[in-house]
């Protein structure tokens, strides 16, 4: 605390931190709406708002809005925080807050009005992701710069995996955007046939492996210690963990073909790195887990710590569902069926979002200079209303799903299929109806989140916090 | 040598580093500089009030 007057910058903080609780709830809403239109294919209203349009709107907010934003704060907290200086980059640090929420206006816009280059998850025209290229690059620029002007000598490892996620990120956005542009929303993918859809696979995955998980990793090698008051379970876990996620994530991608075009090695290697995953999966999950232990009291009073450690059970749970999706015969009955959804939300509302938010609930009190969040009860009651609808969403998608598989797969004594597909539909209508419901209540906790958030803020006064130089050596 | 023998070549050595950083992060002489790396999210003065508060009190 020695006499310097470099502060931290949490203003740009304070802007993505707002913006995650926002831009979730816009996300969110939109998958509502579309969980609806199955539901009641009637609310499938003009070309605007029709299903096959909002549906890319719905990930793109949820992923990249709201999880993106999340990404930004936590990281940019954590690596002044953890090496003790100011955010390198000056003007680059607003240019990444204004540039990522004017890539999201032109998301919104764009997507509704078809305007597509049909990627999935990378849907977003050639001049935006231009965009998204430099304010990325920046991005990096800001992080490596913070790190290379760090006052310690260690880079503590929730950067490591900050780190990873932002030079991944980069690599697969390059790769797997780079098309041919014919007019200034239109352009075609420079690959073609079985390598586009490899291209597009690697991409995929990789993009949940490094945006959604190292990212969020990241996001719980700082928090889960921070909010549980001592530090991880075991570094050299964490070490390990890292590691082997970057050697074995990038493999993964060929599961999401499997019995197509692509050749039969090239799936059964994207199936056995697959399985190798569950084990650094596990292993981080374990070492998050069992940073409270000796502690686990903490779990029954601190709401926040509720939604970091559940959403580590959730982070596990779907990492040993992931594996053995992967598998050629299990994938046989769950590909193209609502399962895969259950496992996709399993791990993006009851991991990702979960971390974000109980990350975001550490944030707002010390952001905004406040002893605690405006009603810690309220944060208790986004908790369960979470859980309860991530558990409806999650139960309701395996059994459609698992229903979809069986009845499209059977056939009758003669050769010819036992149901139409039409039949699967009719049948899956009351779990989509209950999925509904399940986004209904995340959404709700997102609101009642959002409530808590400007109460918080509302009257709060804002000041610089000095950067702590570090002593010479560690307590 | 084609390219598949560098690609082979490639993973065993991915394998290897792997392995090694395995061995390194076990290795007795890390823990010392493991130890303080862990303990740096504590070098702050930021919990003293918000969090300690509402782990410990609440």
């Amino acid at each position: 605390m020695s006499g310097t007057q470099t502060t931290y910058n949490d203003k740009v903080v304070r802007q993505f931190a707002v913006m995650t609780v926002i831009w979730g709830i816009v996300g969110m809403l939109v998958g509502v709406i579309i969980a609806a239109q199955l539901v009641w294919p009637e609310l499938n209203i003009g070309p605007w708002l029709h299903f096959g349009r909002l549906r890319p709107l719905h990930t793109n907010a949820v992923i990249f809005a709201f999880g993106g934003c999340a990404l930004f704060a936590t990281s940019y907290w954590c690596v002044q925080r953890t090496s003790h200086a100011r955010l390198w980059g000056g003007p680059l640090v607003p240019f990444t807050f204004w540039g990522w929420q004017i890539i999201i206006l032109l998301a919104a816009i764009t997507l509704p009005l078809g305007i597509t280059s049909g990627k999935e998850y990378a849907e977003l025209e050639w001049p935006i992701d231009i965009l998204i290229t430099l304010v990325w690059v920046s991005y990096a620029l800001v992080f490596f710069g913070t790190i290379a002007k760090r006052t310690v000598s260690h880079i503590y490892v929730a950067n490591w995996f900050f780190g990873a996620f932002i030079i991944a990120v980069a690599l697969l956005h390059l790769v797997n955007s780079a098309a041919v542009p014919v007019s200034l929303t239109k352009s075609y993918s420079a690959y073609s046939g079985v390598q586009d859809a490899m291209i597009q696979w690697w991409y995929g995955h990789n993009a949940v492996g490094f945006f959604l998980t190292a990212g969020f990793l990241g996001m719980m090698y700082y928090f889960v210690p921070k909010q549980a008051g001592r530090p991880v379970y075991s570094y050299r876990l964490s070490v390990v963990h890292f590691w082997a996620l970057i050697f074995t994530y990038m493999w993964a991608g060929p599961h999401h073909l499997h019995y197509t075009a692509l050749p039969d090695w090239t799936q059964s290697v994207g199936m056995v790195f697959s399985l190798i995953l569950l084990a650094p999966s596990w292993g981080g999950m374990i070492n998050g887990i069992m940073t409270l232990s000796g502690a686990w009291h903490k779990l029954r009073d601190d709401p926040v710590l509720k939604f970091l450690i559940t959403s580590l059970s959730f982070y596990g749970m779907s990492t040993f569902e992931g594996p053995m999706m992967s598998i050629k015969t299990v994938n046989a009955l769950s590909h193209y069926t609502d399962w895969t959804v259950g496992h996709v939300h399993s791990g993006a509302l009851g991991w990702v979002a979960m971390v974000s938010i109980g990350s975001i609930y550490y944030l707002l009190p010390r952001l905004f200079g406040k002893q605690e969040m405006f009603s810690t009860k309220l944060v208790t009651v986004h908790f369960w209303i979470a859980t309860i609808g991530t558990v409806l969403y999650i139960a309701s998608m395996w059994i459609a799903g698992v229903m979809q598989g069986l009845m499209w797969r059977a056939v009758n004594t003669d050769g010819t299929l036992a149901y139409s597909f039409v039949e699967s539909v009719k049948g899956s209508y009351p779990f989509w109806a209950i999925r509904w419901l399940g986004g209904v209540l995340f959404l709700t906790g997102m609101l009642i989140m959002a409530y808590n958030m400007f109460k918080t803020i509302a009257g709060s006064k804002v000041k610089d916090v000095p950067v702590v130089v570090p002593a010479a050596h560690h307590a | 040598m084609d390219i598949n023998d560098l690609r082979s070549i490639t993973t065993v050595l991915g394998l290897l580093c792997f392995l090694g950083i395995v061995a390194w992060a076990y290795a007795r002489g890390s823990k010392k500089g493991f130890d303080e790396a862990a303990n740096l999210p504590f070098a702050e003065h930021d919990d003293e009030g918000a969090a300690s508060t509402t782990s410990h009190q609440r």
